[in-house]
């Protein structure tokens, strides 16, 4: 049941994207992010589709699995698409009680939830492709310029491979409880919203619990072993660029151009430019 | 009165590059009153297995027959069936919640939807069976030893009144002396009250000396099904997947080998100590 939660999962396999540094690949999810703002016209979102379908054909990921990700977004989607059909003023469409459907939110309703989609799908891309450990090595390193104000980096990368460590531990943890608590008649499925929330005690009392009791585990074995920060902390596995982290830059930046040039045209449709 | 296993499958991350078969067509009878241990190395798909026995998970393919109804039939109470075939969890100790041992004990049969008498009645009988002492009744489930919580645990499953109960190593984490005491109440309350006990295990020591058949399952797939002297007698294959023989058995063997005329397929250590007594008697 909690296995379905792909978002902010790794997706073990061995493929270019795999390989790339994870400095590349945090920076090229920033400019895909960033890209997706530029354009206002379909034919850049194009570029930006073409491109990520070629990230994801190399990354190996089965298609399938990266959608499943999709899925805790699909609420969001529907009220960003719902707000925008019906919130936008312009030229009507069909209008209907108090409702009124303009091309500009029809347009607008597709933009939204294409860029929403296609946000999610990006650094979903990431995440599959990178381990925990990596992308909070790669983060640090980017991050790095900010010590010198102050900025305690390396507690804060810890802090995160810390807690994405921890996700799928807890979702293991709660599917075993839940479970467990099933077996023992528990209901988690039926009844109104206050009956359902009252069945949750059952299982984030002991989720909580061993939350706690792993989390005095792991703060005892870091500090057996003399863990205290990061100060003149060395790494067994320090990033290094290659070849082909130059190259991927390389295509990023050709990317972003294309982005730019071609996101300049609109295709008139419908009597307005998409 | 049995529940079947017919060509049982059950594939884990079905739709990723690595999908791993945990059950491959396993075919399984237990019938009324057995008392089973189901032993595998880790992975084996024990766990997998017996978490199919009340339904929380659906085989990828097979069916399962609960007294003679397929459990996977639209219109089956699932729910029900939960109630029929306890299964305590490993570590069962990890679900306790409430806030004193009693009332976290009433949960399950609550969720029944029984009567509160009939509810405490039960939850009462439970802890009687599993041999936790009135003074603890109204202690935090969190204040006990180790044992103690799993003992409420356990009694938690068993306030449902199960026809089966299926327990998940319950031994592990256990002292030897924890483990001893667990392993009798369980041996005592099948002898009481008759119902039918599968007993998970990776070691064979646990379970030889109460259950009176062995199911042994390596890399989802049922190995040996037989009585225990049988199945020891695989010892050597037994070593090659992991597991091993009871150290009675080694030492029978031993003594065989070294001359003395004993009975091998003796599975408990007084049956050993008999059997050595008696060939020695019989030498002089």
């Amino acid at each position: 049941m909690l296995r379905d939660i792909t978002l902010g999962q790794y997706y073990q396999s061995d493929s270019v994207i795999h390989r790339l540094d994870p400095r590349v690949k945090l920076l090229g999810t920033v400019a895909f992010v960033v890209s997706l703002f530029l354009s206002d016209y379909f034919l850049g979102y194009l570029v930006a589709i073409l491109f990520l379908a070629i990230c994801v054909e190399l990354s190996t990921v089965p298609f399938k699995f990266i959608v499943k990700g999709m899925k805790t977004i699909v609420f969001l989607l529907i009220i960003t698409v719902v707000c925008n059909l019906l919130f936008t003023t312009g030229t009507t469409v069909v209008s209907f009680w108090k409702v009124t459907i303009t091309v500009e939110g029809i347009r607008m309703a597709f933009m939204m939830a294409l860029r929403l989609s296609l946000l999610i799908l990006g650094s979903s891309i990431m995440t599959l492709t990178t381990t925990p450990n990596n992308l909070t090595d790669g983060m640090e390193s980017v991050m790095s310029p900010l010590k010198k104000i102050r900025v305690p980096v390396h507690e804060i990368s810890m802090m995160m491979s810390i807690a994405l460590r921890f996700i799928p531990i807890l979702l293991e943890e709660t599917d075993k409880i839940m479970k467990a608590q099933i077996a023992r008649g528990a209901d988690f499925e039926t009844g109104g919203l206050i009956k359902r929330a009252k069945a949750l005690i059952p299982l984030l009392v002991p989720l909580f619990i061993s939350a706690f009791r792993r989390a005095n585990d792991l703060a005892l074995a870091m500090e057996a072993r003399c863990y205290r920060g990061g100060e003149h902390r060395t790494k067994m596995k320090p990033l290094k660029y290659r070849k082909r982290d130059g190259i991927a830059y390389g295509i990023l930046v050709i990317y972003i151009a294309a982005v730019i040039i071609v996101g300049k045209f609109g295709i008139p449709v419908g009597g307005f430019v998409w | 009165m049995s529940i079947i296993l017919d060509h049982v499958s059950y594939v884990y991350d079905a739709d990723t590059n690595m999908p791993v078969k945990a059950l491959d067509d396993v075919n399984l009878v237990i019938n009324d009153g057995e008392f089973i241990g189901l032993i595998g190395h880790t992975g084996s798909g024990k766990s997998t297995l017996v978490q199919h026995l009340n339904g929380l998970m659906k085989a990828t393919s097979g069916t399962i027959y609960y007294n003679g109804e397929d459990i996977y039939d639209n219109d089956y109470n699932k729910k029900e069936l939960r109630s029929k075939v306890g299964l305590v969890f490993q570590y069962p100790e990890h679900q306790l919640f409430e806030v004193d041992v009693f009332t976290d004990v009433c949960f399950g049969p609550k969720n029944l939807g029984w009567d509160d008498k009939k509810v405490q009645l039960k939850a009462y009988e439970a802890l009687k069976m599993v041999g936790i002492e009135d003074e603890y009744f109204y202690q935090s489930p969190f204040d006990l030893s180790g044992g103690q919580k799993r003992r409420v645990a356990i009694a938690g499953v068993l306030a449902m009144s199960p026809e089966v109960l299926v327990l998940d190593e319950p031994t592990a984490g256990l002292d030897p002396k924890g483990r001893d005491e667990l392993l009798n109440k369980i041996s005592e309350l099948r002898r009481t009250t008759g119902m039918t006990v599968v007993l998970v295990s990776h070691s064979m020591e646990d379970v030889a000396n109460y259950v009176d058949r062995i199911v042994v399952m390596n890399k989802g797939r049922i190995m040996y099904d037989d009585v225990p002297s049988e199945v020891f007698k695989n010892y050597k294959e037994l070593e090659e997947v992991g597991l091993a023989a009871p150290q009675v058995t080694y030492i029978m063997h031993a003594l065989n080998d070294a001359g003395l005329k004993v009975d091998c397929d003796v599975t408990t250590i007084n049956e050993a100590a008999n059997e050595i007594v008696k060939a020695l008697k019989g030498r002089k």
